[in-house]
């Protein structure tokens, strides 16, 4: 099956041929990222339900890289894949208004989707930094894109904390070379189910867990991404929250947690923990906002602590309620980043004040907003609702009631934060409300419309892809999960 | 002991980044973060009383791999000072650039992100 | 620009003794660094070393000779081209190993070669991807370092508050 290597040869590629032909031709990099992005999209969809351990080189796996296909990769694959679809097609149009070098944009922006392939993709402990330092350079260059004195700051902040845990990382891999003496995951995972238990091991579970919690934006490790998110690009935001923090944050921690290091009581309390408590500060936090992206930032640190109950729990029924929710999350919160940035766009302003009655002037956009909304906040029969339906049913079937209470008063303060967000921009007016300015005001071009109505109607009908529960289309991801460490040696190394 | 030598080197590091308020002091104290982790991972391959890892002609192979080095850390170093060495362009890049729009290398001074 | 203050800007090169000797060494520099870069699979060294050397190179002629002269010798342009060129070369030598063999990186240059191994052409496709990296990195090294030297910074005016003139080309 040689289709895996492509996921990241082909970005590579494309991405280092762009600066050499578009010196003179201006709609080079459009078209070239356009068309890049959609064949990886036709390529990972083709990657449904197939299970496959790449020998790179020829190799076998203790000596050798591996890329591992499984149910887990194909999932984020399929994620990465449409939103870098959807935010090139938006970037189009919305890259030509205050942007200059749209040639270095189009570089930089498939590098990190080729990093993150290689990051979702790979068998091997320091594979997986290599392509995580890849996809993280590329973000912290893109978030300070325009050079405006507040990008630069949030991006700055970001890179300083970005390398910090890039450092813990790579000290955690370091130790467990100098503990098990391999690099390979299945491998390791196996030298380390026959030694005996070391506070070495532990040490560096600590600190692989702490990186990549940092790159997840949980809290208490959050604070780069308020400031980074609405700094950036609108298609990058989109990129950021809607991808990069979970193909390099929660993938990994879900790997090294259920596939390397095993999963027990600690872990599980350990996550639920965190979980419960980046959901509600992260919520807590955003209703105060009054600037747009902001919020939505704020709100994607909840719903990745959504996510990590959901996988804390262990059980069955939470591991899918998970995954469906990441899912969904990078669905919405990309739709909901999109209208920031088709608003953005026509109003010049993020701030909640002095936008009013958007709905009059663009349908298209105040439609997807309104999905988004109602998908985040859980209203049925979107598909935000089944997710957090599950999470919150498995919570009280694991015996956790305290779990599912918290899990809905977060639910309830996204309500009330994304009331204000609608109230505000789309049905109200804001309180510095101008009306000269609104007469102006039109609906955004098509190639920005598009990955609106198409990711409104994916947020509609994913509510679909549940039916079958854990033996259905999620089964293979559920089954990855749960089968823990046992069946991820016999996976990689029995082939 | 020298592992543990390490360590106090990667936290001089961090340090430097959490408590230092010039930028070219944070972006020097992660410089130091990256070289502890870089020598931490050579030193794991050391043996003692080593030769280093290059097979010449009309070696005996068992015999040499008993007594050289650890290749590997080695060439995970190298690809780890490399990826080090393009954030630091990173870095020093914004810093010229914040400096230019803010007129200060303080970071108490670049404050207009808040809430 | 009036006042008191150091002026700081590049100079055209430094003194004599530096722009003759730097005449003599920077063909053997070079050469060093191609040595480190081919004899990467036999000795200590590679593509990553051997273009730091490169880089090092043409870094110490700016440094002797000024900027303008060290453009002359190897344009921006030429640069970003070399640059992208050498990673697109790499991915080239790791896709024809699907051509030829069928995994990804496969060594397929055949490995039994009359001269035999420890010798130059030993180790299949190894030495031409530490030459393509090699490039690489010499020209992202040289172009880091001429974009950055781009900032000109002057420390004076009647009021003593900073002002910074910036020619900027490229960011």
């Amino acid at each position: 099956m040689n289709i895996l290597p492509l996921f990241i040869a082909l970005p590579f590629g494309v991405a280092f041929f762009i600066p050499m032909v578009s010196r003179k031709i201006k709609w080079v990099p459009d078209v070239l990222g356009n068309i890049t992005t959609f064949i990886l999209l036709l390529l990972s969809l083709m990657t449904l339900n197939q299970e496959f351990v790449y020998h790179i080189g020829g190799w076998k796996p203790p000596f050798g890289i591996v890329f591992v296909l499984d149910g887990l990769s194909c999932l984020l694959l399929i994620i990465i894949n449409l939103i870098g679809f959807m935010a090139t097609l938006f970037s189009v149009e919305y890259m030509e208004k205050r942007y200059t070098s749209k040639l270095r944009y189009y570089s930089l922006f498939l590098l990190m989707i080729g990093g993150m392939n290689g990051t979702v993709l790979s068998g091997d402990l320091f594979n997986l930094f290599v392509f995580m330092e890849i996809a993280s350079i590329a973000s912290y260059a893109l978030v300070g894109f325009g050079c405006e004195s507040r990008e630069l700051e949030a991006s700055f902040k970001y890179l300083v904390m970005g390398n910090v845990a890039s450092l813990f990382v790579l000290y955690g891999v370091a130790l467990l070379y100098g503990k098990t003496g391999s690099l390979n995951i299945a491998d390791v995972a196996r030298i380390l189910r026959e030694i005996p238990y070391d506070n070495l091991i532990g040490f560096a579970f600590v600190l692989l867990i702490g990186g990549y919690m940092v790159k997840a934006a949980l809290v208490p490790f959050h604070s780069w991404l308020p400031d980074a998110h609405p700094s950036a690009p609108s298609p990058i935001s989109a990129m950021l929250s809607g991808v990069v923090i979970k193909a390099l944050g929660i993938y990994v921690i879900t790997r090294l947690t259920f596939n390397l290091f095993g999963f027990n009581q600690i872990i599980s309390n350990l996550l639920i923990y965190i979980g419960i408590i980046s959901m509600i500060s992260g919520v807590c936090l955003a209703v105060l906002q009054f600037d747009l992206k902001r919020l939505l930032a704020y709100h994607s640190i909840s719903q990745m602590g959504y996510v990590v109950v959901g996988l804390g729990l262990g059980t069955n029924l939470g591991i899918l309620g998970g995954i469906f929710h990441l899912f969904n999350h990078s669905l919405f919160k990309s739709l909901l980043f999109f209208d920031s940035g088709a608003i953005e766009y026509e109003t010049g302003t993020r701030d909640l004040n002095k936008m009013g009655l958007l709905y009059k002037k663009m349908p298209v956009t105040s439609f997807g907003t309104l999905i988004g909304s109602l998908s985040i906040s859980g209203i049925p029969p979107l598909n935000g609702f089944w997710s957090k339906l599950i999470i919150i049913l498995a919570a009280i079937k694991a015996g956790r009631p305290i779990v599912a209470l918290w899990a809905v008063i977060g639910s309830i303060l996204t309500l009330s934060s994304f009331t204000k967000v609608c109230r505000y921009s789309l049905y109200g007016k804001g309180e510095k409300f101008d009306e000269v300015k609104f007469k102006n005001y039109k609906e955004v071009g098509n190639l920005m419309i598009v990955p609106l109505i198409v990711l409104s109607i994916l947020c509609i009908f994913t509510g679909l892809l549940l039916i079958g529960g854990e033996n259905g289309i999620f089964g293979p991801v559920v089954d990855v999960i749960n089968g823990g460490v046992l069946q991820y040696i016999n996976k990689v190394l029995g082939s | 002991m020298i592992y543990y030598l390490c360590f106090v080197i990667f936290l001089i590091g961090l340090y430097g980044v959490c408590c230092k308020k010039n930028i070219v002091k944070i972006i020097l104290g992660l410089w130091i973060m990256e070289y502890s982790v870089n020598l931490f991972l050579i030193l794991l391959g050391y043996r003692k009383n080593g030769i280093a890892p290059i097979l010449r002609r009309g070696d005996n192979i068992a015999e040499f791999s008993q007594k050289a080095v650890d290749p590997l850390p080695q060439a995970l170093v190298l690809t780890s000072i490399v990826i080090g060495l393009g954030v630091l362009a990173l870095m020093v890049t914004v810093a010229i650039r914040l400096y230019q729009r803010y007129g200060t290398f303080d970071i108490t001074e670049m404050r207009k992100l808040k809430g | 620009m009036q006042g008191k203050g150091v002026k700081m800007n590049e100079e055209k090169g430094m003194s004599l003794i530096v722009k003759t000797v730097t005449r003599w060494l920077k063909g053997f520099i070079f050469l060093f660094g191609a040595y480190i870069v081919v004899y990467g699979h036999l000795s200590p060294g590679g593509g990553f070393p051997g273009g730091v050397v490169f880089a090092a190179t043409f870094i110490l002629i700016t440094l002797a000779f000024g900027r303008e002269y060290a453009l002359r010798k190897i344009g921006k342009i030429l640069a970003s081209e070399l640059d992208s060129l050498g990673a697109l070369l790499f991915l080239l030598i790791a896709l024809l190993g699907i051509y030829y063999g069928g995994t990804f990186f496969l060594n397929f240059i055949e490995k039994n070669h009359p001269t035999g191994n420890f010798n130059l052409f030993s180790a299949g496709i190894i030495p031409l991807c530490q030459i393509s990296i090699g490039m690489k990195v010499g020209a992202s090294l040289f172009m880091i370092f001429i974009i950055l030297s781009v900032v000109r910074v002057v420390f004076v005016d009647g009021k003593g508050k900073l002002i910074t003139t910036e020619k900027k080309d490229k960011k």
